[in-house]
């Protein structure tokens, strides 16, 4: 184990797991707004809505997200779409992540008793305010642990950003490995920082079921 | 640069090639995975503390870390230390280890529920405290972990892509050379999605086999 030359590294490690975090952050938020789009269309009156909502999931879950990524990044200009790697990993990997959580939101929200719906539109409730004011907030108690177990998923899927050349944990333990040839030191080091980052968001999320829940 | 498909043909059987080695990797890596899953759990409930608790660490670290690091652990590590596998079986090595790890997981709980009469009889009987495992109480714990094992194998048929990134030239990286050639990755990466999802409906067909036939006999 060569301490020193760890020393020596770890502030470009450090860079690095910024980098990450700020993907994440990044990628969880986009990933909670396909998220919720793809659960109302799969929950949705029309036919349409649902089989797209449908048709999404499936496709994005079952397909590898590096080959996403690479359509998106690589493909994107044939069709008219260019974006930086880092653009192209936020967007290929929040879309990925929102097919995932939509399964996480439409299974909190039918998992409420249908009484409810019943009751809010008997005491004359629309629609949409039952599902606002009465399914949505009972829902999203039982989505933080789920979705907490999707943010925990993502975090580590955002090392297939490497893949398209961007500098962040994976990329630099990677060039670090190439370059010195020590690969259970740097494993050690971005290791170390993944555990850091998941069990810290793993700690916020626990946090938050607690919070939300009634006791 | 608009869209051609008429390009693919040329490159179909680099493709077909691909798909078969990726097949060959999942089928080689879940194998590798299930056994190694049931092998990690016994080790880590009833290995001597000084075994075990090491052990935890490191099954906690690599569930804790991306794939992607693990496979350049294991690809770049076995070289140092002297160790020089081909590509495919470090892929095949870091996919199976790392899902035996999320299995072993699965597999621990599931012994820890069966029935502690079953351990008692068995004893009862004359079988040694590994031979009830092995026989009675392991057997019964793997039956019931069959559908989320499933699931995990599925996850990795779509993980055995970043193996590409290694250099093993499966489904994913026969894409890239076609696209080396033709400059066309677009139509190539959407090939590969295509022949990813079909692969991934048929595992999930085979699931919903063994599924029915594990609540049938029940």
């Amino acid at each position: 184990m060569d301490f020193e030359l760890m020393l020596k590294v770890y502030p470009f490690f450090l860079e690095a797991a910024w980098i990450t975090i700020v993907l994440s952050v990044l990628t969880a938020i986009l990933g909670l707004i396909c998220g919720t789009l793809g659960a109302f269309a799969r929950l949705s009156r029309f036919t349409i809505l649902r089989f797209l909502g449908a048709a999404y999931v499936s496709v994005f879950r079952g397909t590898p997200a590096l080959i996403q990524l690479f359509i998106l990044y690589f493909g994107g200009p044939q069709i008219g779409i260019q974006l930086d790697a880092f653009e192209a990993g936020v967007i290929g990997l929040g879309i990925n992540a929102g097919a995932y959580m939509t399964e996480t939101i439409r299974g909190a929200v039918i998992s409420i008793d249908k009484g409810q719906r019943e009751a809010a539109r008997t005491l004359g409730l629309s629609q949409w305010q039952a599902m606002y004011k009465v399914i949505l907030p009972q829902a999203a108690r039982l989505m933080v642990r789920p979705l907490g177990v999707n943010l925990n998923m993502l975090i580590k899927a955002t090392a297939l950003v490497a893949a398209i050349s961007v500098v962040e944990l994976t990329y630099t333990a990677q060039r670090y490995i190439g370059s010195t040839y020590k690969p259970f030191e740097m494993f050690l080091l971005a290791g170390i920082l993944y555990m850091i980052i998941i069990y810290v968001t793993g700690r916020g999320v626990a946090w938050l079921d607690r919070k939300v829940q009634i006791t | 640069m608009g869209l051609d498909f008429t390009v693919i043909p040329k490159y179909f059987d680099i493709i077909l090639l691909g798909c078969a080695y990726t097949i060959g990797i999942t089928i080689a890596a879940a194998i590798l995975s299930f056994f190694g899953g049931i092998v990690f759990a016994v080790i880590a409930l009833y290995a001597p503390f000084i075994i075990r608790q090491p052990f935890r660490l490191i099954a906690w670290m690599f569930m804790g870390t991306p794939l992607l690091l693990q496979l350049f652990l294991i690809y770049f590590g076995l070289v140092q230390v002297g160790i020089d596998l081909p590509a495919v079986v470090a892929g095949i090595i870091g996919l199976g280890l790392h899902f035996a790890v999320y299995n072993s997981e699965l597999i621990q709980t599931a012994i820890l529920s069966v029935d502690k009469g079953q351990m008692e009889a068995a004893r009862t009987l004359g079988l040694s405290h590994s031979e009830a495992l092995r026989k009675v109480v392991i057997p019964q714990a793997v039956r019931a972990v069959i559908p989320p094992i499933s699931n995990n194998m599925i996850a990795l048929l779509k993980d055995s892509a970043l193996v590409s990134v290694i250099g093993v030239s499966e489904l994913t990286l026969s894409a890239q050379r076609a696209i080396g050639a033709t400059y066309r990755p677009f139509e190539f990466y959407l090939l590969a999605a295509a022949f990813y999802y079909v692969i991934n409906l048929g595992m999930e067909w085979v699931q919903r086999k063994i599924e029915r036939r594990i609540s049938i006999s029940r």
